[in-house]
């Protein structure tokens, strides 16, 4: 694998579709422990510290996934072809959900003072979108759509009675329930919020085994359903291997109450390891077995205009997003809930 | 379902979340630069009123941004999902504003963010302000990007299409296309002014409605203002789209005119209606389509008379530009006499019923907004990328798309009635009478 233009527009999307998993999880996760505690009637633990954290960011978060499906176009124009004919129902339905989440959440923050039903709902779809979205990572595993007189085809039939498929959406779901509480026991601790810390590092705890047994599941699922694919990741079992090592470090540092920031960051780095080490051995791949980077890849001119423009924007958007993080995430006043400057 | 249904429910999906989108896209783009101009002249005058009427539009803008961000994210994927062939060859071409428009929003999100939630935590309000100016500017810069591509589709080039085949690509010539400065210009200028006038709406309402503050009376002295700058702004730009229409797509042209004989001296139909093919009760005035199209009122103006029967853009247009235009005018003469009575001292603007006519005027304009948009898009038919490639050559295979537009216009009725019942409750919880009161009382406790 040579650093071709491909391969630097393809590493480019990946790390923002890593970015949006990530800040999505904590955003998704945030809704449902959120939702869940107000069932319970234990809504004042955890209210403060997610409406905390999430009002002045939740716009940012969607953008990263804009940012990853208008770059494929951009980098790779034939996955318009081959993705934009076959995902309608099921993009269709996640952009309905995320619609529906990000103006009601909007709604509800800045407009009025909460309702119970908004916050099952946020909850809910909080769920919902990543299982819809994790559908499109199962579909480019290949055998789900067919090509009839010259059009791609989905069978939903097959897609929704593979095992593989349910795997994935398990695994989505289990992921963002840990990758968030993780990150928000850090937040509350930060914040100070003892009982807040508690709960969230009891829930972090919880789903730490089932996200690696599911994990683990869908690399044997692989075996079976894209044997190809599947030899590729044992070719890289030292990235995975590394990965897991960091999972066992944020588990031991969660368990012993340190550092979780520290903690955070393992997460974080196992979550890239696994992501780039799945990336990777997908390489060529975009869609077993019709398309690939190098056969669905834009022109030389327009690839280098969308680099160029991509290291330009950058360059204004680092500095914008460190400041935003300054302000926010890491300004203890802020954190607290000393002050409140809203408009 | 056949292809031909894919494409027919393809085509109204596209309509109808382009048409809801517009109205928050139009008052995401114009109202940033709103607050920035009233909180300048707060600071300026050192005046609370414009500060707080800053920060209650602040506010509101949350709302109807939420529902723009949303449907925004809705239309750059339904451009994929609905339209493939396009965005697989258009991809290759006009992808880079595209992507450069993702980070405009994202440069305005982030401010955005930080802006709502720093109020008085700077101790010079400038330098809140200054936080405002990337809002504004990435605000511009999405519309700015968007419409370049919507002028790629009018006036493709920056590439050549030999045996089906791209070469010669060149992202950069693709997206200066003729259509570019005009269509940019125009719908940039038409968001100002649609926002000034939706603002100028509200405040003229609360004065009809028995609040007699002065801080309404200063929000619709200000907002009008803005909105007869803009307007005038607007119909010079309108002026320049007709000499791009006659140059590059005169078919258009002639279509929304009903110029059916490519003639000299050409005289403008206003108004009438279309029996068999005869233009009746309209009004024509000499000369003016040689005027709006070359600028010389005894120019030669190409008709429709040159272009086969396939290439023809539906003639239900005329309506839609008769429509935008009049509003425009409308709006413009609406401003500027207030503007002007105002100046004078004259007591009718203070009466019912011209404020009922400026109340009228927000939504007015943004019937226009969607009247010009309307004409945009239908007149450019029956391609998709003028000359390259048709509509019906573009769209989806897939047979689930009329399901997909019932969930669609589910999804934005829940989204329009949530946005327009949070924002009356927002406001009527808190009138401004109260919130001035209030801060009164928190600026005599500091110093007590």
């Amino acid at each position: 694998m040579t650093l071709t233009l491909e391969i630097i527009g393809i590493s480019v999307l990946w790390m923002f579709l890593f970015g949006y998993v990530i800040v999505a999880s904590i955003d998704f996760g945030a809704g449902f422990f959120n939702a869940y505690n107000t069932l319970t009637r234990r809504e004042h633990i955890l209210t403060n510290i997610i409406q905390r954290y999430l009002s002045p960011v939740w716009e940012v978060t969607n953008v990263f996934l804009v940012f990853f499906f208008v770059g494929v176009i951009g980098f790779f124009p034939k996955t318009a072809f081959y993705y934009g004919t076959t995902l309608l129902v099921p993009a269709s339905i996640a952009i309905i959900l995320l619609a529906l989440r990000g103006s009601y959440y909007a709604f509800a923050t800045y407009g009025t003072n909460g309702h119970k039903g908004y916050t099952f709902m946020y909850g809910i779809t909080g769920l919902f979108i990543p299982a819809s979205l994790s559908t499109v990572l199962t579909i480019s595993e290949g055998g789900f759509i067919s090509m009839v007189k010259g059009n791609p085809v989905l069978d939903y039939w097959e897609l929704f009675s593979s095992p593989l498929t349910w795997s994935i959406v398990v695994l989505s779901l289990v992921a963002v329930l840990y990758i968030s509480a993780v990150f928000l026991t850090w937040y509350a601790n930060k914040a100070g919020d003892h009982s807040a810390t508690e709960l969230l590092r009891k829930y972090a705890l919880i789903w730490a085994i089932p996200t690696m047994i599911t994990a683990s599941g869908i690399i044997f699922e692989l075996r079976g359903h894209n044997p190809e694919h599947y030899a590729r990741i044992l070719d890289l079992w030292w990235v995975f291997g590394i990965s897991f090592l960091m999972f066992v470090g944020t588990v031991w540092l969660i368990w012993k109450r340190k550092n979780y920031g520290l903690a955070f960051g393992l997460l974080a780095a196992q979550f890239a390891l696994a992501f780039f080490g799945y990336g990777v051995s997908h390489y060529p791949y975009l869609l077993y077995p019709y398309l690939t980077i190098y056969d669905s890849f834009t022109n030389e001119a327009m690839a280098i205009a969308l680099i160029v423009a991509f290291i330009a924007g950058l360059g204004l958007l680092l500095p914008s997003l460190y400041l935003l993080l300054r302000l926010f995430l890491f300004n203890k006043d802020y954190v607290r809930g000393n002050k409140d400057n809203h408009a | 379902m056949g292809n031909e249904e894919a494409v027919f429910f393809s085509r109204v999906l596209t309509e109808l979340t382009l048409s809801f989108h517009i109205i928050y896209a139009t008052i995401g783009v114009g109202i940033p630069l709103m607050i920035m101009i009233a909180q300048w002249v707060g600071i300026r005058k050192n005046d609370e009123h414009y500060i707080l009427l800053a920060r209650r539009w602040a506010r509101g803008f949350v709302i109807t941004v939420a529902v723009g961000v949303v449907t925004g994210t809705a239309i750059g994927l339904q451009l994929s999902l609905l339209w493939p062939n396009f965005m697989e060859l258009a991809g290759n071409v006009i992808a880079l504003p595209l992507f450069m428009e993702t980070f405009a929003f994202f440069f305005e999100a982030i401010f955005l963010g930080i802006y709502l939630y720093t109020w008085d935590r700077f101790e010079n309000q400038k330098k809140h302000l200054l936080l405002l100016i990337p809002v504004a500017i990435g605000a511009s810069f999405s519309a700015v990007f968007i419409t370049i591509v919507n002028a790629f589709m009018n006036a493709p080039q920056g590439f050549d299409l030999v045996n089906g085949e791209l070469i010669n690509i060149n992202p950069i010539l693709a997206m200066f296309n003729p259509a570019m400065p005009t269509k940019v210009a125009h719908v940039v200028v038409t968001a100002y002014m649609t926002s000034a006038f939706v603002l100028a709406s509200i405040a003229a309402f609360r004065l009809l409605k028995g609040s007699n503050h002065v801080y309404h009376k200063k929000a619709l002295f200000l907002t009008l203002k803005l909105g007869l700058i803009f307007s005038i702004a607007a119909a010079i730009i309108g002026d320049f789209s007709g000499k791009y229409l006659a140059e590059y797509q005169p078919e258009k042209l002639a279509a929304a005119e009903w110029h059916f004989e490519t003639e000299e001296n050409a005289s403008l139909i206003m108004y009438g209606i279309l029996e068999d093919g005869e233009v009746k009760y309209a009004i024509e005035i000499p000369y003016a389509l040689s005027v709006l199209a070359h600028g010389d009122p005894f120019a030669e103006v190409i008709g429709l008379d040159q272009f086969s029967e396939d290439e023809i853009p539906p003639l239900y247009i005329h309506y839609l530009f008769d429509l935008m235009v009049s509003i425009g005018m409308g709006l413009t003469f609406l401003s500027g006499l207030y503007v002007f009575a105002t100046w004078r001292r004259w007591s009718f603007v203070q009466t019912k019923w011209f404020r009922w006519l400026l109340v009228a005027g927000g939504p007015l304009a943004m019937l226009a907004i969607e009247a010009g948009w309307w004409m945009a898009e239908v007149g450019r038919q029956p391609w998709i990328l003028r000359g390259i490639m048709r509509t019906e050559d573009a769209a989806t295979t897939s047979g689930q798309v009329d399901i997909m537009l019932v969930l669609f216009a589910g999804l934005y009725l829940i989204l329009g009635v949530g946005s327009v019942v949070v924002l009356r409750r927002m406001f009527r919880k808190n009138p401004v009478e109260q919130e001035i009161e209030d801060r009164r009382k928190e600026q005599e406790g500091d110093f007590s």
